[in-house]
């Protein structure tokens, strides 16, 4: 067991851990932060996504201990201040893209991520992008819409493919 | 127009702040203080007898509690089936007992042997690899039709053979279709599998125990589809746990798609272990475990035959099947290849004569049960199939076959010659809408656009029906079902005016919160944030059989417009005594009772506040309060249906299908979400062309998943589907229930497969490769190319 | 998973003597290692991250040469080596996912040696230079079949040197489920002639195919190829697709790289 430190959502937080402890577990068990999910164990589904110094990363495939001093954000980092939902969770709600809630996380991790590198995708780049998280509900259409909007984009013209 | 938050308004889900800020409690969220984490120790062979288990090295481990085997759960009975089958010779189907840890013999890879509870889960599963279980291999069946052949090896020894039920329906047609086919003047037939699929939900199943000694009471927690039917079957025939001391708790559910109607050995295991050790138990499920352990869907093998007369018209209609039922029956197994999938054989059409056959069989499997449409997707992707075939043979338009042959709207209510009656529907009006939105005109344009890039590309079409709003309780009951299948609600209106609601549908995606409290909303003409919905406790909801074949609308919203009617016929009578009048002359208008034809009024919460506060209120005939409970048992099945249309691009040179277009014109009836009801459809269409392009449940023949992981079952991602147009403009509302709604939920995976296929097959057969006649789901590309070059 | 003690070095030298510990093993972006110790199919004593090592990180050119550091991650290769190699930045840039991405490495990857990854590929497919804590490897040495390379105990990959085409490109077909290679080819021609490189067809992992070599190298369009067949035998054959099917994808992406290459 060793103690591991993160800046996880703007503030410090540790946790002893194992060298088998995954950012993933370390965030749930060990800082109770939930939201973070975990669907699957071949790094596919992408429920577990996070930001690790500002990249998406799949928190089931990484360890705590390798993460040491690292700044993280997981989906509860991602309302206003005043803790209304942000630009990318209203987005999500305005064009229902999200059912069970159960990706959703990564859905919105990922998106984030995207958007700070790419900031007015076009919808092949979005699908694209998203390729590494697995939603069964949604048939991704309105997933997409959401990440269109909250770029900014007017998403008529995919409503109406 | 509608009220802004009432029936027909796309709300906005209430329930999507808490799951976008990561506030959503699943029951992988909950921790209870002293929790201790169970590891299930699964069979790694299909078929073997058990010789021994020695767990002394794995019970000494640090932090091991207790290892579990069979001889625990000696006085425990085993996973019951709800529904009994009875085949064509009047004899009930073969049941096997399905005891909650392998007894003597290991049936399909999976099978749990021993659990082992420890303080952490790693110390479980640490412990599991040093128990030693002696196993002698026995040769397994996987093959169903292997599984039928005398010399098979039995899954079960103490059967008489692999076969669980050999259903005909309508036994008493046999005779008449067969006749009919030897009068035809053209037959036509396809031999196909409908691949066992995965439902794969992205939440894997949890389940955590808790124990109360003081109280001798049971809590579960898990990730079920209808708590109260886990608390029923669990209580009452695993566990002898009467149901005053057991409380079932589904929580936030992510995805259910029918994995998670059942109940599962799991459950029943740490509900158990929690009193044994007086400490809670938890196990959570891995995406692995779940492809062993969860069960799966579909796995249908089938020749179907259809008789047409020299005009083109069906005349009959005959079909045999093989149903795969996996190692042990299910909840619900044994119904979805009979009841759900037999009686829905008419499709759209007139056909006057119909019979099905359907073998259930045993296999050194994992149990086989409803995925979403469950019996209804594997009768549409026949019917749809051929249809289309007999178009291709007979040179005729596919379109105008389906028009030709199609119940006309005049008809309805149809009875069809397997048993059930479609109250409404116009499928004329759904295949115009459709083939309008589909843009045919522009379709050759479009393809030789594709041609010119190389690729081919093929427009296919489905028309679907299916039977939902599962389901009138007297009729499934003669029909086997060991249950009702009514639905509960409680409207408890407090005293200030807002509105609990107490469902016993259940929640995991489809946004009941919300549009329950729109149909709430509308009914009084409140506001519908003074109304919240609550589910998923069996400890404050009634008795209900929660969420599946598309029926919480239909059945669980039936029974909250049947409380709500009851709590406002109780209101008006207090109105009534408040506003010295009569109570057949007050009427309810947005939130406001008034007496008709005067300006004297009283509101919504004067009403309640006087229910409450009774000091102005008629005692001596009504009792104070304002709290109504309604059981509303359906007197039919609801019958939405759809026309869908697809435009795929087919690359010829590596045999990839990518979906271009799709089009879905669903008659649902009434709608109460718009916006809800096409993401349900796009989820749908996702899983139905999941089954058609890319999902496949495959075992080798020793019983080994080949495709166990999300590395080898291919789940659909954002780059694979697209371009959905939804559309429920055609509605023809239910007749038999108070909100005329049909059901949305399953449609998009019912009706999508056969279209996809037929598409494929058009492109095909555009470009010269008239050959191919049928090509299996999942048209991989593999699979597609070697059709191309066969 | 089964637990292990985590150390993670600062320099190449704490880590060569870290893996020559008992049941030492090296970890780098973890995309592959981390699924397979979750199914306890790998069970290191100590995990040695080479994550924390500066020197093993970073796309430079030198000369004619692309250098790569072995714990550089793909999204870093798909942007970094974009101006100077963009052939091997397409191909980065279609690796996993972009969250994989993020954390595998070009090292991870060639020491696993996957026979349906990317990097193999592009490796063989250019005659690169695989230099470990010890030595240099010539990529035709360095891969000896599925999941085995010339690496020995304790060695560590450290960089991989590139010779920079005057064309190349990547053609994959997805194996949908995985999105590792059903079948992909990589190209490169050179001043020297043409080189190909297949990956995810064949039981004995990336191959070269000398014939479609042979002949693009006197003509370097697909044209060229188009008679070519590649044998079925000793390909993959799972339920992503038959042998046959594999053989046939070698043929049609090889043609798609040497026309996207250009």
């Amino acid at each position: 067991m060793g103690k591991v430190t993160m800046t996880v959502n703007g503030r410090a937080r540790s946790a002893e851990v194992e060298g088998r402890t995954l950012l993933s577990s370390f965030l749930r068990d060990g800082l109770e932060l939930t939201g973070t999910h975990v669907g699957c164990d071949t790094s596919q589904c992408g429920a577990c996504v996070v930001l690790v110094n500002g990249q998406a990363v799949k928190s089931c495939t990484a360890f705590a201990a390798d993460l040491d001093g690292a700044e993280v954000t997981t989906v509860e980092g991602m309302a206003n201040p005043d803790g209304s939902l942000g630009r990318i969770q209203q987005a999500f709600q305005d064009y229902h893209g999200l059912q069970c809630g159960y990706c959703t996380p990564g859905m919105v991790m990922s998106t984030a991520a995207l958007l700070a590198e790419n900031p007015k995708p076009t919808e092949e780049e979005v699908r694209h992008y998203l390729e590494g998280n697995i939603c069964r509900c949604t048939g991704y259409q309105n997933i997409v819409r959401a990440v269109m909007a909250a770029s900014g984009q007017d998403v008529g013209a995919l409503a109406a493919e | 127009m509608p009220k802004d938050d009432g029936i027909g308004a796309s709300v906005k889900r209430r329930e999507d702040t808490r799951f976008l800020t990561g506030n959503g409690k699943y029951t992988d969220d909950i921790n209870l203080r002293g929790q201790t984490y169970v590891h299930f120790l699964r069979s790694d062979v299909a078929h073997g007898r058990i010789k021994g288990i020695d767990a002394s090295a794995a019970e000494a481990m640090d932090g091991v509690l207790k290892v579990f085997t069979a001889a625990d759960f000696a006085s425990a009975g085993g996973i019951p089936c709800g529904w009994q089958v009875t085949d064509r010779f009047g004899n009930p189907m073969q049941e096997p007992k399905h005891p909650i840890l392998a007894e003597g013999k290991v049936r399909h890879v999976g099978d749990p042997i021993c659990a082992v509870v420890a303080e952490t889960y790693a110390q479980a599963r640490d412990a599991a690899e040093a128990i030693e279980v002696d196993i002698e291999e026995l040769e397994p069946v996987v093959d169903m039709v292997r599984a039928l052949e005398p010399d098979a090896p039995k899954v079960h020894d103490d059967l008489t053979s692999n076969l669980c039920y050999d259903w005909g329906f309508v036994e008493d047609n046999k005779a008449a279709v067969n006749e009919a086919f030897e009068k035809a003047a053209h037959v036509v037939s396809l031999e196909l599998t409908n691949n066992r699929l995965v439902a794969n939900p992205m939440e894997p199943r949890v389940a955590v125990g808790d124990y109360d000694p003081w109280g001798d009471s049971h809590t579960l927690y898990t990730t079920s589809q209808n708590p109260h039917v886990i608390r029923l079957l669990m209580g009452a025939f695993v566990l002898n746990i009467p149901e005053h001391k057991l409380r079932v708790v589904a929580p936030d559910v992510g995805g259910g798609f029918g994995s998670k109607i059942y109940h599962y050995a799991e459950e029943a295991f740490c509900t158990y272990a929690a009193k044994v050790l007086k400490r809670p138990v938890k196990w959570t499920s891995s995406r692995s475990e779940a492809f062993i352990s969860d069960a799966h869907g579909r796995d249908h093998k089938t020749k179907i035959e259809l008789a047409l007369d020299a005009d083109h018209n069906f005349i009959a209609l005959r079909t045999e099947t093989y149903a795969n039922m996996g190692a042990y029956l299910s909840t619900f197994a044994p119904s979805i290849p009979t009841w759900l999938h037999g009686t829905l054989m008419a499709g759209n059409y007139k056909t006057p004569l119909i019979y099905v056959n359907v073998k259930a069989v045993f296999t050194n499997t994992v149990p086989v049960d409803a995925y979403r449409g469950a019996g209804r997707p594997e009768a549409t992707f026949q019917i749809e199939r051929l249809v289309d075939k007999a178009a291709r043979e007979l040179g005729v338009d596919p379109i105008e076959l389906r028009r030709k042959n199609f119940i006309k709207p005049e008809e309805f209510p149809y009875q069809t010659p397997v048993a059930v009656v479609y109250d409404t529907g116009n499928y004329h009006a759904t295949l115009d809408k459709m083939l309008e939105l589909a843009d045919c005109a522009g379709f050759e344009a479009r393809r030789a656009e594709s041609a010119a890039r190389g690729k081919l590309r093929g427009f296919g079409i489905a028309h679907y029906i299916e039977a939902c709003g599962i389901a009138p309780s007297n009729l499934v009951g003669q029909l086997g079902a060991r249950a009702g299948l009514y639905e509960s609600a409680s409207v408890r209106v407090n005293a200030t005016g807002s509105i609990s609601v107490y469902t016993g549908s259940h929640s995991h995606g489809q946004g009941h919160e919300t549009t329950f409290a729109q149909v709430v909303a509308d009914m009084i003409g409140v506001d519908a944030n003074s109304i919240e919905i609550h589910h998923g406790d069996t400890s404050n909801t009634p008795m209900g059989m929660g969420t599946y074949g598309s029926r919480s609308l239909a059945v669980g919203g039936s029974a909250i417009v049947k409380a709500t009617n009851k709590v406002i016929d109780k209101a008006k009578k207090i109105a009534a005594h408040l506003l010295e009048a009569a109570p057949e002359d007050i009427e309810l208008k947005d939130g406001k009772f008034s007496v008709a034809g005067t300006d004297k009024s009283v509101d919504w919460s004067g009403v309640t506040l006087a229910a409450y506060v009774p000091h102005n209120y008629p005692l001596e005939d009504l009792e104070p309060g304002l709290e109504e409970t309604a059981f509303y048992d359906p007197s039919n099945f609801t019958y939405p249906s759809g026309a869908y249309g697809c435009e795929i691009e087919l690359d010829p040179e590596t045999g990839k299908i990518d979906i271009l277009r799709f089009i879905a014109a669903d008659d649902f009836g009434n709608i109460v979400n718009p916006m809800i009801v096409e993401g349900q459809v796009h989820g749908g269409l996702a899983q139905g062309i999941g089954q058609a392009l890319l999902e496949n449940c495959v075992y080798d023949d020793q019983g080994q998943l080949l495709s166990g992981s999300y590395m080898d079952y291919a789940m659909p991602r954002a780059d694979d589907v697209r371009g959905f147009t939804v559309d429920h403009s055609c509605i023809t509302p239910c007749t038999h229930n108070p909100l005329g709604v049909k059901g949305c939920g399953e449609a998009g995976a019912i009706g999508s497969p056969p279209a996809v296929v037929n598409a494929a097959i058009d492109a095909l057969h555009r470009a010269g490769h008239t050959h191919v006649k049928h090509i299996d789901m999942p048209l991989t590309p593999s699979r597609v190319w070697a059709a191309m070059n066969g | 998973m089964y637990n292990f003690d985590f150390v993670k070095p600062s320099s190449i030298a704490d880590a060569v003597a870290a893996l020559a510990g008992e049941d030492a093993q090296p970890l780098s972006g973890g995309q592959t290692l981390i699924p397979s110790m979750k199914a306890r199919l790998n069970a290191p004593g100590t995990l040695v991250s080479l994550t924390g090592i500066p020197e093993l990180v970073g796309v430079c050119r030198e000369g004619d040469m692309l250098v790569i550091g072995a714990a550089t991650t793909h999204a870093q290769v798909a942007r970094d080596a974009a101006a100077d190699f963009p052939g091997l930045a397409a191909l980065a840039g279609q690796i996993g996912d972009p969250a994989v991405r993020n954390r595998g490495t070009i090292g991870g990857s060639l020491a696993n040696n996957d026979p349906s990854a990317c990097y193999p590929a592009a490796a063989l497919g250019t005659g690169a230079t695989i230099v470990t804590d010890r030595r240099e490897i010539g990529a035709d040495d360095y891969f000896q079949g599925m999941f085995t390379t010339a690496l020995e105990e304790g060695e560590i990959i450290t960089a991989v040197r590139f010779p920079i085409p005057q064309a190349s490109a990547y053609a994959k077909f997805v194996q949908p489920a995985s999105r590792f290679a059903l079948t992909a080819a990589f190209v490169a021609r050179f001043e020297s002639g043409v080189r190909v490189a297949i990956t995810g067809a064949s039981e004995n992992g990336v191959f070269r195919w000398a014939e479609a070599e042979a002949a693009l190298s006197s003509d370097f369009s697909a044209d060229a190829i188009a008679g070519l067949a590649c044998s079925p035998d000793e390909m993959i054959a799972d339920l992503h697709g038959t042998a046959a099917y594999r053989a046939h994808l070698v043929g049609v992406m090889t043609r798609r790289a040497v026309a996207a290459a250009g």
